[in-house]
């Protein structure tokens, strides 16, 4: 592989890695704080499926590198414009509506996604989507069987979840649309252009939506940036969280 | 969403094929179907499972402890119905 296309896979190994891995980080927050002992329980067991996920990626991507790099440092040490995921999933726990839509926005694109990549013709992406896509089936029917239940149960459920909807809408374009990283990697066939998946995304999204008799906005203007390395203020935070312990303490160990 | 108005529920899990289904514990579900998932999300965790039933507690009819006198103490002093007078061959499991 020349010089070139492995800095290209790398970049795509982020791309993949970074969305589960800031998404997991945001749903281990909750681990303790779930409304009920079961949706915590399962919300965490999201969490962990996403950090395995991210670290088949980041060894991966450690591989193509030098011996200085690891999957912990790909994970804990880069700044905040080197991280590829997209602004949906560093969006906060507002609430749990918010929790359920943004996983449901996510997961949506992810299941699309892993299928189209378990056809890989790099063999390392095809296994981890392969083993990965039963994770994630289960993880949207989870987020899309809370959807309808919170859309079509309570006064109260419903003009949360609908306002979350409303909230988070913008924010899963980003979701398919192709970027840079995207274009080069998809002409070798290891991965896809996820504009490539926009019409599923929509039928499948809408499907659900109307299913849990809510309204589904008007799509238009969305917010992006992420895949760029362009964030929402919230990244920081994030960032702050997760690499306290490695920034203060160099090198520290378990 | 309240735990108010979310019943109980009873899991029961087959730990591998050929062995019966044990109760494991409870948990609170809306309906059926998510009785289902929290059953999966709490209790196979670690593989405990190759299958797994849930009923509402509702529908479980207990024994009465204040009868256990007349329910269970005339069986105590009839050890001739235990098989203990037998000998079991080794290749008999779960007994």
């Amino acid at each position: 592989m020349s010089q070139q296309d492995k800095e290209q896979l790398y970049q795509y190994l982020l791309l993949l890695g970074d969305n589960a891995m800031i998404l997991g980080h945001r749903l281990s927050e909750l681990c303790g704080h779930g409304p009920s002992l079961e949706t915590d329980i399962a919300l965490t067991n999201i969490s962990l499926d996403l950090f395995g996920q991210t670290r088949s990626y980041f060894q991966y991507a450690a591989s193509l590198r030098d011996e200085s790099v690891t999957e912990d440092s790909i994970a804990f040490l880069r700044f905040p414009g080197e991280y590829r995921n997209v602004l949906l999933v560093e969006q906060p726990n507002t609430d749990f509506a918010y929790v359920i839509t943004r996983q449901f926005l996510f997961d949506n694109f992810h299941h699309l996604l892993l299928t189209k990549l378990s056809e890989s013709s790099d063999e390392n992406i095809a296994a981890i989507a392969n083993k990965s896509i039963k994770e994630v089936s289960y993880h949207l029917r989870f987020s899309s069987e809370w959807m309808k239940r919170l859309g079509d149960g309570t006064e109260e459920s419903r003009q949360k979840i609908q306002e979350a909807v409303n909230y988070l809408i913008p924010y899963a374009g980003e979701l398919t649309k192709t970027c840079e990283v995207e274009r080069s990697i998809a002409d070798r066939g290891i991965g896809i252009e996820s504009g490539s998946l926009t019409d599923a995304y929509w039928q499948n999204v809408s499907t659900v939506l109307k299913e849990a008799t809510l309204d589904m906005p008007e799509i238009g203007w969305s917010q992006s940036g992420g895949k760029d390395g362009i964030h929402s203020e919230h990244m920081g935070y994030i960032l702050a969280d997760l690499q306290y312990m490695q920034r203060a303490y160099p090198n520290m160990n378990w | 969403m309240s735990d108010k108005s979310w019943p109980i529920w009873e899991v029961f899990i087959r730990s591998k094929n050929g062995l019966d289904h044990r109760h494991v514990g409870s948990l609170h579900a809306a309906d059926e179907e998510m009785a289902m998932e929290n059953a999966r999300d709490v209790y196979t965790r670690r593989s405990e499972g190759v299958s797994i039933w849930v009923v509402e507690s509702k529908h479980i009819i207990a024994s009465n402890p204040e009868k256990n006198g007349e329910v269970f103490e005339p069986a105590q002093d009839k050890v001739y119905r235990h098989p203990t007078f037998y000998n079991l061959p080794d290749e008999i499991k779960h007994m």
